[in-house]
Formats: C-alpha cells, sequence, structure tokens
C-alpha cells in the first residue's frame, strides 16, 4: 500500500473564471474515494508543495451512487466519485486526475450548473398528469414485464454522464440529450401516461429533439447506472416517426 | 393578499406537502440545500408499508399495522398519530401507483409484496432495492409539473438560516441564503413547513447523506421550538464501512431470505463458504423463532453487538456478521435476488468488490435514523382514536405557523422505527399537514405575511447578515472539520447501542467543552463565492447543540426502551429450574416492568438555553393499545407474556391515559 495518495484537481473560482491546477499530496487510508479524499483536502488545505490554498468545492449528497451528484471527470473517465475507489484510480495512473464536466458551466472548482438536464424533465412533460391527489382508488394493474421495463429507465438520477459523454451536446447545438429522451419514454409507458404520450414526442420532434441525436452509443456506456439509453432513443425515434405520420395524415 | 407557503427539504416529506399544497390553491417557495431529487429519500431501499389484499387475505388489517407500529417503537409513540398513519397507507400506495412509481409487480399484475423487520405479514411493496429513489422520483415530478405552472417556485442550493418570528412569536417567513452568490433573502411567509431530514452526521460517518446535519432543526430549536425524544437514535444492523460514510444493505435483504449467521465456535477464521451449516450460529433465527431475521432493528443490533462481544465477529477490527444471500444459504435463486434486490447488491460489489451472491455479506450496525426531532402537536378524534383532519394544530410545533414532517418531526415511530414505515410516515405527514396549513391560512387574524411591516423582514435579515459575516471572518484555533471527527467518535462510542450513565455524565460535560470551542472555530476561506466552507462551519456549531440534546436525554432516561439501552436498568429474564420459582420470578419481571412504564413511559422535550437544553416531560397518548412486554417471542419469554396478560394487562390500560385525558380537556 502506498503511503501518499496525490491528486491533481483541475480549479476554478468563479462563473467564467480560468481554470488553473492545483496538486494535493493526502496520507493514505484503506477503502478511500474520490470523496474522502476532497473532505481530507477540505479538512486541510494545503498544496503539495505546501502552500495554503481554499478547499476545493464539490457537489455531493448520497455517497452511495443514487442521488447523481457527485459526477466529475477522473482520470479523464466521467464517473461518480463516491464510487471512484483510490485503489482503483491508483492502477490507472500514478496521480488522480480531476476535473469538473464540461458540457455544463462550471460554478466553483468541481461544481457544475446541471439545470438545464432539470429544465429538459419540465420540456418533455415528465410526469403522470393525475386527476387529483385525493383517494380515488388503486392506480391501473401493470404487467410485470412492463414495470420491468420501466424500472431501469426511472433509475436516472439526472448525473450528466450521458450528456457529458455525447458528440451531439456542444455549444453549437440544442440537443436537449439522451437523459430526457429515456424520461419522456418512461412516461409514454405508463399506461396513465401514454394518454398523453402525443405531447411528450411532439416535445422530442423540434429543434435539439431526438433527430440530432447522432447515434454514436456513448450514453449508454457512460451511463453509471446502466439506463437503457439507447433503446430509449430507438423506441422514440419510432415513435416520433409514426406520430408524424399520423399527424400528416390527419392534418 | 396573497398567503404563501415555505416548505424546507425536498424529500418526501416536503415534496408530499408541496405537491398537496399547491393542488389545495396555495403558492409554495420550495427551499432545498440540494436539488429536490438528490434529496436524502433516495438512499432509502426497502420499500413502503401499507396493509395490502394478501395480507388481507391472511386476516391482516390496519389495526394490526398500527399495533406492529406502536409494539415496535415500545410503546412511545402517541398513538393517535400512528393509527390515522396506519389507516391512511393503503391510501397513499395508492396514490404512489398511480402517479406512475415502478413498484414490482406480481404475475397478476398486483403491486409485489415482501416482509420487513417487526411484523409477521408481508406489507411492504418495493421497486426493487432503491424504493426510496423511485417515490422521490414520484413526487418530484408531481412537484415539477407545477414549478412549470409557476405554483411552485423552487429555491434550489438555498440554506436555511432560521425562521422569521414576530413579537407574538407567530412564525412569518424564512431566512434563507444562496450557497452561490451567499445573498440573504427573507421568504414571508404564512407557514413555514420544516421537512427537514434526520441529524446522522452528528455522529461523524452513518448512512445518511452528506446534508443530514440537522442543522436546519437546530436552528429552528433555538429559535425557541422544543426538540422531542432526541435520545432515540436507531443503530441499523446491516452497513457497510467506508472512510467517508457507512452504506446501508437493506433490511430488505433479509426480507427476501437473507440470513445472519457467525461461525458457531468463536475464533472461528476459516472463510465463510468452508464453514458448514452445522457450524454456523443463525442467532437471530434461533433465538426468535417466530421473527428469525427480522426481529426489529434495535434488536437485531443489540443481538450482533453481543455476539461480536462473545468472540464471534467475522472481522477482527469491528463488530461485523454474516449477511448470506448465497443460493447454498438461502435456496433462492440467483435470478431473483438480482431482480428484487439489484440495487444493494450493485452496492455491495462496487464498494467492496465481491458479489454478495457468491460469497456472504460482511454487515456491521450503524446510525441510520432519528426517532426524535421537533416536537409537534396533533388534535385526537375522539371518536376513531385518529386525528382530525384539516386541524390547523396537527404537525405544528409550539411556535404558531412552523410545522414539522417527516425525519425531522419525533412523532410516528416511538422508541424504534420499524423497516419501510419512515418513507410512509414521509408522504403520510406531508399530505396529512396540508389541509391543517389550509384551515390555518383561512381562518388567520390579523394580517397576512405579505402584509407585515418591513422592519420584520429587515431586522432578521441583519441579523443573519451578521451572524455569517462574523463566521466566515472567524480566525479561531479551531479547525471545523476535525472538530466535527472528534464530535462523531464521542456520540459514535456513548451515545448509541450501549448507554452508561457514568459515560454519559461524561459526554454531557464534553459537549459543553465542544460547544465552548466551537465559538472559536477557523475558516479557510473567506471568500463570497460557493463557500462550502461556510455552510459546513455553520452546521457543526449546530451539530453540538443537537448532540447536547441527545446525550441529555439520554442520560436522564434511566431504562432500556427500543433503541434507547442501558443495562444498568435492564430487567434481568426470569430463570429458575422450579416452576413456581420460575412463575414468582416471571411476576416481579412484569412488576417491574409495569413501574417502569409508570415511571417512564413519557416524551422527553428539550427546550435551549446557552448553557444546553432543558429537559421536560410529557404524558405519551398510548391508550387504545395498553403496553406490554416486548419479547418478540424470544426463547423463555412466554412466561412473562402469560403473566403479564393474565394479572397486568388490565392493570396497564390506565398507563397511557393520561395524555388523552389532557388532550380531551383541550390543554
Amino acid at each position: 500500500m502506498p503511503e501518499t495518495v496525490t491528486v491533481r484537481v483541475q480549479r476554478q473560482d468563479q462563473r467564467g473564471g480560468r481554470p488553473y491546477t492545483q496538486e494535493f499530496r493526502l496520507p493514505y487510508k484503506p477503502r478511500m474515494n474520490v470523496i474522502s479524499v476532497l473532505q481530507d483536502i477540505a479538512c486541510e488545505p494545503r498544496t503539495a508543495s505546501g502552500e495554503d490554498t481554499t478547499p476545493v468545492a464539490w457537489d455531493c449528497a448520497c455517497l452511495e451512487e443514487v442521488c447523481g451528484a457527485c459526477s466529475m471527470v477522473i482520470n479523464g473517465k466521467v464517473r461518480q466519485a463516491c464510487t471512484a475507489l483510490v485503489d482503483n484510480l491508483l492502477k490507472e495512473q500514478p496521480v488522480i486526475d480531476l476535473r469538473p464536466m464540461t458540457k455544463f458551466p462550471v460554478i466553483r472548482d468541481l461544481v457544475v450548473d446541471r439545470s438545464r438536464m432539470f429544465e429538459a424533465l419540465k420540456q418533455v412533460k415528465a410526469w403522470i398528469p393525475v386527476d387529483t391527489y385525493g383517494d380515488v382508488g388503486e392506480g391501473p394493474m401493470i404487467a410485470p414485464e412492463q414495470a420491468d421495463s420501466r424500472y431501469p429507465k426511472s433509475r436516472c438520477m439526472t448525473c450528466g454522464c450521458c450528456l457529458e459523454v455525447c458528440p451531439q451536446v456542444n455549444e453549437h447545438s440544442d440537443f436537449i440529450g439522451p437523459q430526457a429522451i429515456a424520461q419522456a419514454v418512461l412516461f409514454n409507458e405508463h399506461p396513465t401516461g401514454a394518454m398523453t404520450a402525443a405531447t411528450r414526442l411532439e416535445a422530442l420532434m423540434g429543434p435539439g429533439g431526438i433527430s440530432d441525436c447522432g447515434n454514436s452509443q456513448n450514453c449508454v456506456k457512460a451511463c453509471p447506472k446502466e439506463v437503457p439509453l439507447t433503446e430509449a432513443i430507438a423506441i422514440a425515434g419510432r415513435a416520433t416517426t409514426w406520430h408524424a405520420i399520423k399527424r400528416w395524415f390527419t392534418k | 393578499m396573497s398567503q404563501r407557503v415555505v416548505v424546507i427539504g425536498g424529500g418526501l416529506a416536503g415534496l408530499a406537502a408541496s405537491m398537496k399544497l399547491a393542488e389545495e390553491g396555495i403558492a409554495v417557495d420550495l427551499v432545498s440545500m440540494v436539488p429536490v431529487k438528490r434529496s436524502h429519500s433516495v438512499c432509502a431501499q426497502g420499500g413502503i408499508n401499507s396493509t395490502n389484499k394478501f395480507t388481507r387475505a391472511q386476516g391482516d388489517s390496519e389495526q394490526k399495522h398500527f399495533d406492529d407500529t406502536v409494539y415496535g417503537g415500545e410503546f412511545l409513540n402517541n398513538q393517535p398519530m400512528v393509527k390515522e398513519m396506519a389507516y391512511w397507507a393503503p391510501k397513499v400506495v395508492n396514490l404512489l401507483e398511480r402517479i406512475g412509481v415502478p413498484f414490482n409487480r406480481s404475475d397478476e399484475g398486483n403491486l409485489a409484496v415482501r416482509r420487513f423487520g417487526g411484523t409477521l405479514y408481508k406489507r411492504t411493496v418495493y421497486a426493487g432495492a432503491s424504493t426510496g429513489q423511485q417515490l422521490l422520483y414520484g413526487l418530484d415530478e408531481q412537484v415539477r409539473r407545477f414549478e412549470a405552472e409557476g405554483r411552485i417556485s423552487k429555491y434550489e442550493f438555498w440554506e436555511f438560516l432560521g425562521p422569521i418570528l414576530d413579537d407574538q412569536g407567530t412564525c412569518r417567513g424564512a431566512v434563507v441564503q444562496d450557497m452561490f452568490s451567499l445573498e440573504l433573502k427573507a421568504l414571508k411567509a404564512d407557514a413555514v413547513v420544516m421537512a427537514t431530514g434526520g441529524c446522522g452526521l452528528i455522529y461523524g460517518k452513518s448512512t445518511m447523506s452528506m446534508v443530514c446535519t440537522g442543522g436546519a432543526n437546530a436552528r429552528a430549536y433555538k429559535a425557541g421550538a422544543f426538540y422531542a425524544n432526541g435520545e432515540f437514535i436507531q443503530v441499523h444492523p446491516s452497513a457497510i464501512p467506508g472512510q467517508d460514510k457507512l452504506r446501508l444493505i437493506s433490511e430488505g435483504a433479509r426480507g427476501e431470505g437473507g440470513r445472519v449467521w457467525v461461525p458457531r465456535e468463536p475464533g472461528d477464521t476459516r472463510h465463510p463458504g468452508q464453514i458448514p451449516e452445522g457450524e454456523r450460529y443463525y442467532f437471530l433465527e434461533e433465538r426468535y423463532p417466530e421473527y428469525g431475521n427480522l426481529v426489529p432493528r434495535d434488536i437485531a443490533t443489540r443481538e450482533i453487538f453481543a455476539i461480536c462481544k462473545s468472540g464471534r465477529s467475522v472481522d477482527p477490527d469491528t463488530y461485523c456478521v454474516y449477511l448470506d444471500l448465497t443460493e447454498k444459504a438461502t435456496k433462492i435463486k440467483r435470478q431473483v435476488l438480482e431482480h428484487k434486490l439489484g440495487n444493494i447488491l450493485e452496492i455491495y460489489e462496487k464498494f467492496v468488490g465481491v458479489d454478495p451472491l457468491d460469497e456472504p455479506m460482511k454487515i456491521f450496525p450503524a446510525v441510520h435514523y432519528s426517532m426524535g426531532g421537533l416536537w409537534v402537536d396533533y388534535v385526537k378524534d375522539t371518536r376513531t382514536g385518529g386525528l382530525v383532519a384539516g386541524e390547523p394544530a396537527n404537525q405544528r410545533t409550539n411556535i404558531p405557523g412552523l410545522y414539522a414532517i417527516g425525519e425531522c418531526d419525533y412523532q410516528f415511530h416511538g422508541a424504534n422505527r420499524l423497516g419501510a414505515n419512515s418513507l410512509l410516515s414521509c408522504i403520510f405527514s406531508g399530505l396529512f399537514v396540508a389541509p391543517g396549513i389550509k384551515s390555518w391560512l383561512k381562518n388567520m387574524t390579523g394580517t397576512a405575511a405579505a402584509d407585515q411591516p418591513a422592519s420584520l423582514y429587515e431586522g432578521a435579515l441583519a441579523r443573519h447578515r451578521d451572524a455569517y459575516k462574523a463566521l466566515i471572518n472567524s480566525d479561531g484555533d479551531e479547525n471545523p472539520y476535525k472538530l466535527h471527527r472528534e464530535l462523531g467518535e464521542l456520540m459514535t462510542r456513548n451515545c448509541t447501542v450501549v448507554r452508561d450513565n457514568g459515560e454519559l455524565r461524561e459526554t454531557v460535560s464534553q459537549l459543553g467543552e465542544l460547544a465552548e470551542r466551537a465559538t472559536r472555530l477557523k475558516m479557510t476561506d473567506k471568500g463570497n463565492w460557493t463557500n462550502q466552507n461556510l455552510s459546513f462551519t455553520r452546521a457543526v456549531v449546530d451539530m453540538v447543540d443537537l448532540a447536547r440534546v441527545i446525550a441529555a436525554g439520554a442520560l436522564a432516561r434511566d431504562e432500556c426502551r427500543g433503541a434507547h439501552y442501558k443495562p444498568e436498568f435492564e430487567i434481568p429474564a426470569p430463570t429458575a429450574t422450579d416452576k413456581d420459582e420460575l412463575e414468582r420470578k416471571a411476576d416481579q419481571w412484569c412488576q417491574r416492568y409495569y413501574k417502569q412504564n409508570q415511571e417512564w413511559l413519557k416524551t422527553t422535550r428539550a427546550s435551549y438555553t446557552g448553557d444546553g437544553p432543558q429537559l421536560s416531560y410529557e404524558p405519551v397518548d398510548a391508550a387504545e393499545i395498553p403496553p406490554r412486554p416486548r419479547t418478540y417471542g424470544i426463547v423463555g419469554a412466554e412466561i412473562i407474556e402469560r403473566v403479564w396478560r393474565e394479572r397486568y394487562l388490565a392493570k396497564a390500560e390506565t398507563l397511557g391515559h393520561e395524555a388523552e385525558l389532557s388532550a380531551s380537556a383541550g390543554t
């Protein structure tokens, strides 16, 4: 076991600020992950060359890969900081490299602004429009196969990894990204959600919609929760095509 | 005059309250330190309880769910709250089903069910092993729907600093701070709802998320709200250790057939796969033949402690036992468990590097849930034994206009919470608080918050601005992160599973010192942009204040009840070879248990003073289900149950009536 762990962090003091790099050296502890590394830096923020600095800002909450907060680019690969174990990272390269995601504006250090993903959920109306929260009895019966098809899509934690790796998500494009498309499909697959499927499909048919997907299939490989993103995009692609034809004929 | 409600916290309780208030046509400002979709409710794994068609066919009823919950909480729960919740549970699950939560399904398309701790019925519905996440997303989606319509405004990455009280002590709003720009805002509100969860970070590492400091709860407490039953902290029997947090392995693992065991011989260091069936000690199954691996959490945790103390821990450094999901132990096929428990299998494999379907998991107890919390009121319906819906006093703290729901309140779970009841209590209290607030707004006398003098809000802003500026510039000699670690170690050592008055006295005095040291903290970041150092340091001070409530409550309570276990006051189990002698000892046992209830069947209520908490007590309403010995059918306790039934049960019926009498007298 090594005695110390060296970590290189890309920092940025404010929105639009100039990024710079700092290196930290910390005592190694068993079962360390990137979160505990950042906690140790926060406790005594001093660079490897011995200068006092401010603690590195980063986003986290659950630390067990269900909340989606702690996405960052670690050793060049976007992933969750909580499940990024130091022992494994050191096998990849001797100095651990931490950077913020690049497809979202940096707020500070490793904290980025992912509000576009939550806005996208509004755009595709990712909810079941129930009549009332009052006591009006049970929901629809659902076949186990259908529940099993929806559950994996419903595990999407809005972490942003799929947008980070998608070549179509960039400064010159309005592409909504894989996450929102999969969520539209999730609600269209529900018996009640299906009644309003057309509004979700139409949201995916405009500029920045599903036709902007370049089919690189990076998203599904990067997703930490194995959400079947490409499958959902294919379903949405077929459904929007049919919807367009239907709309054309009924005009 | 437009009326508004501020909800602090966007976990299950806060979201449920927001959507219900919005449906009632009330404008809501929803404040959260994290995007609400990342709230700690995501971590709940196993499921949510309600009487369902399968259990009903076996003779279950809401009344039995009610009984299981108060028996599990060792009768410290106010029964009208629990009764109302249990009778609402099926309706809550119906709603969740309707809003599209992807619950697991039976072959016929019904909701699939599993068994959880402290019950003999399969009352728990679930969505894989990430039920909390799925429920949270369901409610989050409903709130987003109202947000898109402009009926709910979200303040995400905003932190609650304190309630705003007018001269009469009524809550008129809240001061909140943008965690990026550090801008302060005084949100005017005709009611403020605290939905701010638990306080596990007081213990340093726990199963809770990084935002669960209890900071917001402490700020309400320091503004004058009572904090009740703080000493009741649940230690979950099964977690995996980490440097940054302790990760939960759901009780659902046992609900699906997982078995807890240790080598029968102390000091047996063989690999678990090499220990034959006959040399394994399935201690929960042997000692509790009826409930087996699904005894309530406090009991499972104490049993694990005891077995490890006897030299059978399967890890040399900690108190660790096996939780076995392998086909060899469970006789359940791999694919079945993968389907039902996928999420936790994944967590274990990612963090430990071993597939739990190949090899038994090593699990150990970890701080998990706060039964205690902000004191809240209720109005009992004397006809049904439940609550009167739409009463403004339901879920209200002792500060008019300030409400508390979910884990941050103290109701529902008594001295120990049953698994899969927390998701229920969060959503139930969130939905139930709304009609009461609606009545409060409708019948408000005097002016609404919108018409309060500007000076009220300006004054509050100025106070909080001064306080945060002072903190950000503080340059003391204490490192807040190190102080937090010290606090966590102290509390974990002395305020968890086994408690001792000598150690607690020492803890109370050390916490006093920590409180003093927490006035001399050093900030390493003095900037005004996304200063996480500020938010954390502020929470450290609050954590010390709440820790003092926990420790003082634990020191004062000289008994064993649920999660609060003091061996010094344990009533020793009756043993004798002679039948009459055994009968006599069982009677003595019952007599002591009866006396203990006479003395301690009461709620601890702490109020804040600069020198630490001041404790007072109030009676518990246990009028409908009289207290009884909480044995869970442990081998050898049959005689206690019989003697209690024959000679003490009738007498016990008067134990929980005092609260009922005072409630109906209108006090």
